[in-house]
């Protein structure tokens, strides 16, 4: 337990994927088996026992501990946890005894079987037999939440480095296995047969696209292509399988793998007939696509009420055909693909799957005119859902990942605005010694006249070496500091003028601004412009006006 | 009567200063020949008669130099124990223990969710590190008087052989430690070094240098802080730090209140930092305690000397 709770400790820490990876993969290496297996499960989220609630552990620090001087600490360190974990006063009888401490398997294994009743001696026991970094490890699995900023993805790729796999082919097998993955890492390590994946709704690692660069078309022909809408909502996989006795098993994927079937649930009937499809997930009212702004109302939800279901109803509108009962679609040519998938989609013959439709076009130029207009294209109503286009070769078969010159996406213009930089802060790990966060505001009419109100914040889009000069330019024209946060200059003749893209905007009573941006990036630097200049938040709200409003639930 | 070197307790501008040798030379280091008025060296357990009343130094195992400061008049004692540590400092003397009627201790880490450890272990977590990213600089701030001569010290024992890279800022006070005896094995300036040949290296810096401008010359560095503000996670993650080492010069709650019951003192005064805790301890010990509301004076780490220009070098 104190070698994986170590693991966790320096994972909390490090702020870049390649060094996450390194100590994973280094974790599973050194540590033997079960323990390794075990870890794995933790940081995919494979592992089921009840929770302890915060109660109990603020009950069992009572019963060690001064109140007083709990509460100090706890106010001082701010986390359950960690405060007792640091405070644990270890019983004077453990002290003497020294038992070795638990280890991860032990502590996995136990709480699988044991009854709400023993606990509290259980994690008492525990808590005397580990260090600091152990306790405070101990407590964030029991209570269940680790949140260490590893994605169950990164694990397994950590995991599959081991034997130097593609960690698409650890995806590909993980839903037939289970903690602590004794076979998985036999094959890894080269003693024992690949396993086998008996689910009957696997996941299969998707094919995404490249972004298309003007300059890419000359070297394209419109003929070997075939164009469809590229929907503003989810990427997922919905699959559906016979299972040994014949039943039919459904699983929702994301498209990094992740089964979110749970937070989808009336999309389930839906998926009764065996086959894969690749498609976007959606909301429809009244046969209307909404935006992602509704959409993402659906999103991370822990409970998934009737009420929610009703006023949110899901769609799955598919791109592609990857399996057909038994038959593995994916070496097919993309062409082929689509006829499959336009007699998959006929013979369901339900309202909730639909087929994402082709757009036709025999040149650059009407295609560039379709994405620009995408309501007289063939989209209807549904443009405003429409995020750009996608290109597929015909003759491309599905590749997993992202192969060069198969499939290209091509977004629509992001908006565009140009707002006076506010704030800077900070950024983490490489970037901690640069200003590298800013906050930007357009004007607005205030008391006193014109003044600038925040409306969002960007850390990406410019390249290193505007990074550098804004960073010159919020050393020097600094006005305040607060912490990690300074103050920039930013009055009508002086100032640094932003030009930020963004996908769309949504209200948000949570600002002042009242509007909240989705996806928004530095594109430009305009060392030209005076920040008097910049856009005023009427520009904003005009562009809201176009978006639904959202709707409470 | 000043007790140790760091800027919290010696400023300059005394008309009269009474303190260690060590301390002396560090304040002179620090503030110039012109320091202080006059100036009189005490050795520890060297007793000195000023008036009624006795003055003795005792070492407080903080840094090189640091003392107790024991009073006595008629048969009252009162020891102002300044920052002290009772673990083990390869720097500097041991903590003495002074059996005293009134105790004036330190607070600093006077609350019982600091618990420091063994350094020795800190420094193997930062070896480890150097081994698993051989081809990343690793960054360790510590505060230039003590804690940086304690870690080099520490890899040293640790079996660490290669150079040590130091800040500019801590050149001088960590050649004075050598020339005080201390084997630091080889230390070499980080200024001018190239990029590509601090792969793999460790560099010692003040705190506030870690985060600046000053660490874009090192190859994708790993962020070391040596401190026993290490042991919570929040204030290590504040600072952007990846690599928290709890390496501390104060004791901790276990030593804090450990001393304060042996040294048998009946009223206890506590200064520098979580005076509550440590007072609502002492009451619940029996004993008369009270916060002792030192105004101006603070954190070591933010009267650490500025190094602006050093940085911007």
């Amino acid at each position: 337990m104190n070698r994986f709770a170590e693991l966790l400790d320096r994972l909390a820490y490090e702020p870049g994927r390649n060094n996450k990876l390194r100590l994973l993969t280094g974790y599973f290496r050194e540590v033997g088996d079960p323990d390794r297996g075990y870890a794995l499960a933790a940081l995919t989220g494979a592992l089921s026992f009840k929770h302890a609630k915060p109660a109990l552990i603020r009950d069992l620090i009572a019963s060690r501990t001064d109140e007083v001087l709990f509460g100090l600490s706890y106010d001082y360190v701010g986390d359950l946890s960690e405060t007792v974990a640091l405070m644990w006063p270890k019983a004077e009888l453990a002290a003497h005894n020294n038992p070795p401490p638990p280890t991860l398997t032990e502590v996995v294994t136990t709480l699988r079987t044991l009854g709400k009743t023993e606990l509290p001696k259980q994690l008492e026991r525990w808590l005397d037999e580990l260090d600091e970094t152990g306790r405070w490890a101990l407590l964030k699995l029991v209570t269940g939440a680790l949140r260490i900023g590893i994605s169950a993805r990164l694990a397994k790729t950590a995991a599959a480095a081991v034997g130097d796999k593609d960690p698409h082919e650890v995806e590909l097998i993980w839903p037939g296995l289970s903690p602590p993955y004794l076979d998985l890492f036999a094959w890894l390590e080269g003693r024992g047969d690949k396993p086998v994946n008996r689910d009957p709704a696997p996941f299969r690692p998707v094919m995404l696209a490249h972004a298309i660069e003007d300059s890419d078309f000359a070297a394209l022909d419109p003929a070997d292509y075939i164009a469809e809408w590229k929907w503003d909502g989810i990427r997922v996989q919905a699959v559906a399988g016979r299972d040994e006795r014949g039943h039919i098993t459904a699983r929702l994927y994301s498209r990094t793998g992740e089964d979110i079937t749970g937070s989808f649930p009336d999309l389930v009937p839906s998926l009764r007939l065996p086959g894969a499809i690749d498609g976007e997930l959606l909301i429809l009212r009244e046969g209307r696509v909404q935006s992602f702004n509704v959409l993402q109302q659906r999103l991370n939800r822990k409970v998934v009420s009737p009420k929610l279901i009703k006023e949110f109803p899901i769609h799955l509108r598919a791109y592609d055909l990857l399996g057909d009962d038994e038959n593995d679609l994916r070496e097919l040519p993309f062409a082929e693909r689509r006829e499959h998938l336009e007699r998959f989609i006929g013979k369901l013959g339900d309202p909730r799957i639909d087929l994402s439709p082709t757009v036709s076009f025999g040149s650059w130029e009407a295609l560039t005119a379709a994405r620009a207009d995408p309501a007289s294209a063939g989209a209807g109503e549904d443009a405003d859902a429409v995020e750009g286009v996608m290109l597929k070769r015909c003759d491309a078969p599905y590749l997993p990942g992202r192969p060069k010159g198969q499939w290209w996406k091509w977004k629509r213009d992001p908006h565009i605005i140009d707002a006076v930089l506010m704030y800077a802060q900070r950024g983490h790990g490489k970037r901690s010694s640069y200003y590298s966060d800013y906050t930007f505001g357009v004007w607005t009419a205030g008391e006193g006249g014109d003044e600038l109100v925040p409306v969002g914040k960007a850390y990406f889009g410019f390249t290193d070496e505007e990074l550098l000069q804004i960073d010159r330019f919020v050393r020097r024209n600094t006005t305040e500091k607060f912490g990690p946060v300074r103050h920039v200059v930013h009055e009508p003749e002086q100032g640094l003028v932003l030009e930020v893209a963004f996908e769309g905007l949504q209200r948000s009573p949570r600002h002042k601004s009242g509007v909240a941006m989705r996806f928004p990036r530095i594109s430009r630097l305009r060392w030209d412009k005076p920040p008097k200049e910049a856009d005023r938040l009427e520009t904003l709200e005009r562009m809201l006006k176009a978006e639904p409003a959202e709707i409470d639930v | 009567m000043i007790t140790h070197g760091h800027s919290d307790h010696a400023r300059p501008g005394h008309g009269a200063v009474l303190a260690t040798q060590e301390t002396l030379d560090m304040m002179r280091l620090r503030y110039g020949e012109n320091f202080a008025g006059s100036t009189q060296a005490i050795r520890y357990g060297e007793e000195i008669r000023l008036g009624d009343v006795k003055v003795k130094f005792h070492p407080a195992g903080h840094v090189l130099g640091s003392a107790q400061i024991a009073v006595t008049c008629k048969d009252i004692c009162i020891v102002a124990s300044g920052d002290y540590k009772d673990a083990p400092d390869p720097t500097c003397t041991p903590f003495e223990l002074v059996p005293c009627d009134v105790f004036i201790t330190e607070a600093t880490f006077g609350l019982p969710v600091f618990r420091h450890g063994d350094a020795a272990d800190e420094v193997k977590k930062l070896l480890a590190s150097v081994a698993l990213f051989p081809e990343r600089a690793h960054l360790v701030g510590a505060y230039s008087l003590g804690k940086a001569q304690r870690v080099i010290k520490l890899l040293r024992q640790a079996g660490y052989d290669a150079p040590i890279y130091l800040h500019g800022a801590m050149e001088k006070i960590t050649e004075y430690y050598q020339s005080r005896g201390i084997e630091l094995g080889e230390l070499r300036p980080v200024k001018g070094v190239k990029k590509a040949a601090l792969a793999g290296t460790i560099t010692l810096a003040p705190p506030s240098a870690t985060s600046d401008l000053w660490t874009r010359r090192f190859p994708d560095p790993v962020t070391a802080f040596a401190s026993g503000w290490m042991r919570v996670r929040a204030r290590a993650r504040q600072r952007g730090v990846e690599l928290p080492l709890v390496i501390s010069d104060h004791a901790d709650w276990d030593g804090l209140t450990a001393t304060i019951g042996a040294t048998g003192a009946g009223g206890i005064w506590v200064t520098h930092g979580q005076e509550d805790a440590l007072v609502h301890w002492c009451r619940s010990k029996g004993l008369k305690a009270q916060p002792l509301d030192l105004v101006g004076y603070g954190d070591e780490e933010e009267s650490e000397t500025p190094i602006q220009s050093e940085a911007e070098a």
